[in-house]
């Protein structure tokens, strides 16, 4: 049996979080351009097959599939009525694939929307519509809620923040989208790795980290940016490195072998939880997960 | 420092008041429309353009920047019109079917827009036919798609198929690019050209527009 997540994240060892959700589907046959959230409505066998695999494949966390669940992203779908349906099927279907052996992180992905004063939404909307969100999926019973992907600072904080007053008893994991550039690590509206540490820390996520990006190479560099200035445990998802397509088909240019091998790089002291984000497969964490149990 | 260096400075700075009351100086100074576009605000952009490549400065301050010319350009363009500057070319953009994400798209909008294009901006979640049926109505050579999702991204392949099962390939070129866009997948779904950035989809779209 499972026991609490922050006790693990802060005692060790290394948890093997799962790997890809939406690039998964599409390689399951989830048409391009369809959101992937519909398929917990219309496929849960589907949704429910991928979470099975990622725990049998040695994955101590289900990430939910709702990424791009929140009001506004799902209005901008056209799918603003779904909020409810959306959300508590996704973490209904993880929860019955994990059992008592994994815990159900639930995704927030970003708002797809540029904040004020960059873009159009205020950030009193963005909130709101992160806490309707988190309410439905604390309420499903999420165990973890776990906001990623965030290229911006202050609507990343918010998500945490609205976490904190919906679902205040779970824990919170953030991660943001970094570039590793020539003239340091930064996210594409600039916020640096010890910026969001801090922020993200003091707006109250119990987990801080990086997810999707450039591959498992770049990541490392994140990832040592974030074990020197976290003062919390770190999260780290990379991606299987760049999508390339073949024979019609998207593909991934990290291979489970390859990306396996590389994630040893990524456990450096202070990195509590290690998984996959787009192009991961449950073969990349069958080999991550032997990989972490190897170093415990 | 002459007037129009001042307001290539507001501009990369994104000072957009300074900038409307600055080119509203250069139009009332007597400098000519097109002299005010180059030397001010298409420089000033290029100068932002180049500096985002390097991450000297993001998105934010691109963003600023892109606000401020916008307005500079509503009031040049009246009499850009009036003075028959020759448009550089049509170009129709939008973001790939089921892709709500436009901020990369809007940049490259923007930049076109500066840089002389006339752009039909289809918006965001554009299916293939109405990219392709949108170049015919408006006698567009170049058709831009943006994705930002791994999982939108496989969709611009069909743009491209569209463009050629209507025999426009010879007539409409493609560009495609967004976060996830590589060169090598531009170049597996057939695409005319990638640009990793707005700037250089600007320079690629330059070339494209040429084409014979």
């Amino acid at each position: 049996v499972i026991g609490d997540f922050l006790s693990r994240v802060r005692g060790g060892p290394t948890v093997c979080g799962d790997g890809a959700w939406g690039s998964l589907l599409m390689e399951r046959g989830l048409p391009s351009g369809r959101p992937p959230e519909l398929w917990t409505l219309e496929r849960p066998d589907l949704v429910r097959a991928i979470a099975d695999e990622y725990v049998a494949s040695g994955a101590e966390v289900v990430t939910t599939n709702t990424f791009g669940g929140s009001p506004l992203r799902l209005d901008a779908h056209r799918l603003a009525g779904h909020v409810e349906t959306v959300n508590a099927s996704a973490v209904k279907l993880a929860r019955e694939a994990a059992a008592d052996r994994a815990w159900v992180a639930a995704s927030v992905g970003p708002s797809g929307r540029l904040l004020a004063p960059f873009g159009d939404v205020d950030p009193d909307v963005a909130y709101a519509s992160f806490e309707q969100q988190i309410g439905v999926l604390a309420d499903a019973g999420a165990d973890i809620i776990c906001v990623e992907t965030m290229t911006d600072l202050a609507e990343a904080t918010l998500a945490v923040r609205a976490a904190g007053t919906v679902a205040p008893r779970l824990p919170v994991i953030a991660m943001m989208t970094f570039e590793v550039t020539a003239r340091g690590v930064f996210t594409v509206m600039g916020v640096r790795v010890e910026q969001a540490a801090q922020a993200l820390a003091d707006a109250g996520a119990d987990v801080v980290g990086a997810n999707c990006g450039y591959g498992v190479e770049s990541m490392t560099i994140v990832a040592r940016e974030f074990a020197t200035h976290a003062r919390t445990p770190i999260a780290i998802r990379p991606n299987a490195g760049m999508p390339q397509r073949r024979d019609g088909r998207l593909a991934y240019s990290e291979g489970p072998e390859m990306f396996a091998a590389a994630a040893r790089n990524l456990m450096l002291p202070g990195v509590a939880l290690v998984g996959g984000c787009c192009g991961t497969t449950p073969a990349h964490i069958r080999l991550l997960a032997g990989q972490l149990s190897a170093s415990k | 420092m002459d007037l129009l260096t001042t307001l290539s400075t507001n501009l990369q700075e994104g000072n957009d008041r300074a900038v409307c009351v600055l080119t509203r100086q250069a139009i009332a100074a007597g400098l000519p429309p097109a002299e005010i576009l180059d030397r001010a605000l298409l420089s000033g952009m290029a100068a932002v353009g180049a500096r985002f490549r390097d991450r000297e400065i993001f998105l934010p301050d691109v963003l600023l920047a892109a606000r401020a010319m916008h307005g500079a350009m509503a009031l040049l363009k009246p009499l850009l019109a009036a003075g028959n500057v020759p448009s550089a070319g049509t170009v129709v953009l939008g973001t790939v079917s089921g892709d709500i994400h436009d901020i990369g798209k809007n940049l490259v909008a923007f930049m076109l827009q500066g840089a002389g294009f006339d752009v039909v901006d289809l918006g965001t979640d554009v299916a293939p036919d109405r990219f392709v049926d949108a170049a015919i109505d408006s006698g567009a050579t170049v058709i831009g798609v943006s994705a930002l999702l791994t999982t939108t991204m496989a969709g611009m392949a069909g743009v491209v198929d569209v463009v050629r099962r209507r025999g426009l390939s010879a007539r409409v070129a493609t560009i495609v690019g967004g976060a996830p866009v590589t060169d090598a997948f531009a170049r597996e779904i057939g695409a005319d050209a990638y640009a990793s950035d707005a700037p250089s989809a600007v320079e690629r779209i330059r070339g494209l527009v040429r084409r014979p």
